[in-house]
C-alpha cells in the first residue's frame, strides 16, 4: 500500500482464524491503522490480495458497505460514533432500516436500539436509551456501544482500533469486558492496542508491525509481558541504530 | 448517572415564540399596518424565494459546508426562465431550463468540493462571481420584462392567488415539508448530518461522502433555480441584479432558526420561521418609521445575535468565556 511515493505497507501477510483474537502492535506510523482501513474497506490497496473466508476479494469493488456485507466490522478510536446524533441513528447509520424510497423506519430503529442497549450492551438503569445523544456519554460507554453495534450486526470479524485510548481506568475496564465478550462469543478479532498489558492478556496471537512490515509473530505464552516489552524496545533500538548508521 | 431530557421536544419552538413576540411588538408599534391582513399576504408573496433558499442552505450547513453561489443562481436561472419565455414563449420548458441551469451550477459546486477537495466557501464564492458575471454578459446588463406571463397557466400555478393567499407560499411550505422528511427521516438527510457532525465517522460507517456532497450541492442549485423562477414570475420581470441582496437575509434566516454553524445539527422548522422573521423585520422596521437604510444593519445585528445566542446555548463555556473576557488574557479552549 502506497500513498504517492510513501510506501505505508509492504510484504504484509496477516491471517486471522475464525475464532481467534489477533493483537496488532507497533509504534506510531508502523502501518496498523492503514492495514485495518484496507481490511474494513475505507482505503483501497495499491497492491496485494485480500482473502475473506478463503475467497479472493476484488479490491475495486471492496468498500465499507461490502465489508459489512461480509460481516467485518470496525471500532475506531473516537471515530465510530457521531457526537451530536442520537444512538438510534448512530447504531444504524449506513445500514438504516428503510422503505423502498430510502425513508427510515424510526420507530423500528428505536425499538431495536433500545433492545440492543439493554440486552446486548447491558446498559440497565444508566439513563441511556435510543434517544440519548452520543456527546452525553462517557468514553467507555461510547466504545461499548460501538462494540455492541458490531456484535448486533453479527460480525464474524471485529476490528478494534485502540478502543481504550484516552479513557479513564474505570472506563478501560468496561471496554476490556466488551473485548472479552467478543472472544467468548467465538468471533474473530483484530485488536490494535498501545497498552501492552491489555493486548498481551487478551490476544491469542501477537503480530508486531514496524515501518509497514510484519517483524514478529508470537503465540500466546511465547513471551511474558516483561519479555514482550523488552522485545519491542530492542526492535526500536535496532531501528534507531539502522537510522544512525 | 441518570440523564434527564425534556419529555416532549417540539422542533423550532423557541423561534416560533420569537416570531409571535415580534408580530405582537409590530402590532403595537405599527398597528395600522400589522393589524390588517395585507401585510401578511405581502410576506407570503415576497418571502418564499428566500425561504426556499434558506431551506436548501439548511441542508448544506447541516453537512458542514456552505454555498455562497445561490445569489448567482437566482440571477442565472431567472435569466434562463425569462429569456426562454420572452424569446420562444416557453413556459414549462422554461421552468425546466431554469432548473437544469441551477442543477448545473450546483453540480459544478459539488464536483469542486467533493472531487477536487476545494473548501466550499472558496469554491462557491468563485462560482458566485463566475455565474453572476456570465449572466451579466448574456443579458448585456439588461432587464427582461415578462408582463404577459400572467396570461399563461404557469403563472397561476406558481405565483397565482388562492383567494388572497399567494400560491408561492404553498409551494415553499411544500418544499419545507419535503425537506423536513429528507433531513429527518431519509437516509440522504442522515448521511448529511453525519458528514457535518464528523466526516471521519461518516466515512468509517460507509457513507459515500463525495457522492452525497455532489447530490447536496446539485439539490441546492435546483432549489435556487426554483426560487429564481418564483421570484421572476412574481415580479413579471427579470432583473440582472436579482438575488444579490439575498446572501445576508438567507443566511440570517438559517442561523436564527437554530441550525448549528458547525454542522451536524439543523432545523427545517427553524429556517422556515427564520425566513419569515427576517422578512417581517425588513418590512416592520420601515412600517414603524425607521429609515430603510437601517434594515441591513439591523438584520446583520439580529443575525450576529442569533449565532451568539445559539453558540452559548450549545456550550455554556462560551458564555463564561464571553463574560470573563479581558484583553491580554488567553482565551479558553472551546468545544467545536
Amino acid at each position: 500500500m502506497a500513498f504517492g511515493n510513501v510506501v505505508a505497507l509492504k510484504n504484509i501477510s496477516l491471517e486471522v482464524g475464525a475464532d481467534e483474537t489477533v493483537g496488532l502492535i507497533g509504534d506510531n506510523g508502523a502501518g496498523k491503522s492503514t492495514l485495518i482501513k484496507i481490511v474494513t474497506g475505507v482505503l483501497k490497496p495499491t497492491g496485494g490480495r485480500l482473502y475473506i473466508r478463503d475467497r479472493l476479494v476484488d479490491p475495486e469493488r471492496y468498500s465499507v458497505r461490502r465489508a459489512h456485507d461480509l460481516r467485518i466490522e470496525a471500532v475506531h478510536q473516537e471515530k465510530s460514533l457521531a457526537d451530536k446524533q442520537p444512538l438510534w441513528r448512530n447504531l444504524f447509520v449506513g445500514r438504516q432500516i428503510t422503505n423502498r424510497l430510502g425513508f427510515i423506519d424510526v420507530k423500528r430503529q428505536k425499538e431495536v436500539a433500545n433492545r440492543l442497549l439493554l440486552e446486548q450492551i447491558g446498559f440497565r438503569g444508566a439513563g441511556i436509551d435510543a434517544d440519548s445523544t452520543v456527546g452525553d456519554l462517557s468514553g467507555g460507554e461510547r466504545q461499548g456501544i460501538a462494540i455492541g453495534r458490531a456484535m448486533y450486526f453479527d460480525a464474524d470479524l471485529i476490528i478494534l482500533d485502540e478502543p481504550t485510548v484516552a479513557l479513564a481506568l474505570k472506563e478501560v475496564q468496561k471496554v476490556l469486558d466488551f473485548v472479552r465478550r467478543i472472544k467468548d462469543s467465538g468471533r474473530a478479532c483484530i485488536y490494535i492496542e498501545h497498552n501492552l498489558a491489555h493486548v498481551h492478556e487478551l490476544a491469542d496471537r501477537l503480530v508486531i508491525l514496524d515501518r509497514g512490515e510484519v517483524v514478529s509473530v508470537l503465540g500466546r505464552g511465547d513471551l511474558s509481558l516483561a519479555e514482550l516489552t523488552r522485545h519491542l524496545i530492542d526492535l526500536q533500538s535496532a531501528r534507531e541504530g539502522t537510522r544512525a548508521t | 448517572m441518570t440523564r434527564r431530557r425534556p419529555a416532549v421536544r417540539i422542533e423550532g419552538l423557541p423561534i416560533i415564540g420569537v416570531l409571535l413576540v415580534l408580530i405582537a411588538v409590530f402590532m403595537i408599534a405599527a398597528p395600522q399596518v400589522f393589524l390588517g391582513y395585507r401585510i401578511y399576504m405581502s410576506f407570503l408573496a415576497t418571502v418564499p424565494p428566500q425561504l426556499i433558499l434558506a431551506l436548501g442552505l439548511t441542508l448544506v450547513i447541516a453537512s458542514g459546508e456552505i454555498d455562497l453561489s445561490f445569489p448567482s443562481v437566482i440571477a442565472f436561472s431567472g435569466f434562463l426562465f425569462a429569456w426562454a419565455f420572452k424569446t420562444y414563449e416557453l413556459t414549462w420548458l422554461a421552468l425546466l431550463l431554469a432548473l437544469a441551469g441551477g442543477a448545473l451550477i450546483g453540480w459544478v459546486n459539488g464536483v469542486l468540493v467533493a472531487v477536487i477537495g476545494m473548501p466550499s466557501i472558496i469554491a462557491t464564492l468563485a462560482t458566485q462571481f463566475f455565474w453572476g458575471g456570465i449572466t451579466t454578459v448574456l443579458t448585456g446588463g439588461l432587464s427582461y420584462a415578462i408582463r404577459t406571463i400572467d396570461d399563461f397557466a404557469i403563472h397561476d400555478v406558481l405565483v397565482g392567488r388562492i383567494g388572497v393567499v399567494p400560491v408561492q407560499a404553498l409551494w415553499a411550505t411544500a418544499v419545507a415539508v419535503g425537506l423536513w422528511f429528507v433531513l429527518n427521516r431519509h437516509r440522504f438527510g442522515e448521511h448529511l448530518l453525519f458528514i457535518g457532525d464528523n466526516v471521519s465517522v461518516a466515512r468509517m460507517v460507509g457513507v459515500n461522502v463525495g457522492r452525497e456532497k455532489i447530490k447536496l450541492f446539485t439539490l441546492m442549485g435546483v432549489l435556487g433555480a426554483f426560487a429564481a423562477v418564483l421570484l421572476t414570475a412574481e415580479n413579471k420581470n427579470f432583473f440582472n441584479t436579482q438575488g444579490s441582496g439575498f446572501l445576508l437575509t438567507v443566511m440570517a434566516a438559517v442561523f436564527i432558526g437554530g441550525t448549528s454553524i458547525f454542522g451536524g445539527k439543523a432545523t427545517i422548522v427553524g429556517s422556515y420561521v427564520g425566513a419569515y422573521i427576517i422578512g417581517m423585520i425588513e418590512a416592520g422596521l420601515v412600517a414603524t418609521g425607521m429609515q430603510g437604510f437601517w434594515v441591513r444593519a439591523v438584520v446583520g445585528l439580529v443575525f450576529l445575535a442569533a449565532v451568539v445566542f445559539h453558540l452559548t446555548m450549545e456550550d455554556s463555556t462560551r458564555m463564561r468565556a464571553l463574560l470573563n473576557f479581558r484583553f491580554g488574557r488567553p482565551a479558553p479552549k472551546l468545544r467545536e
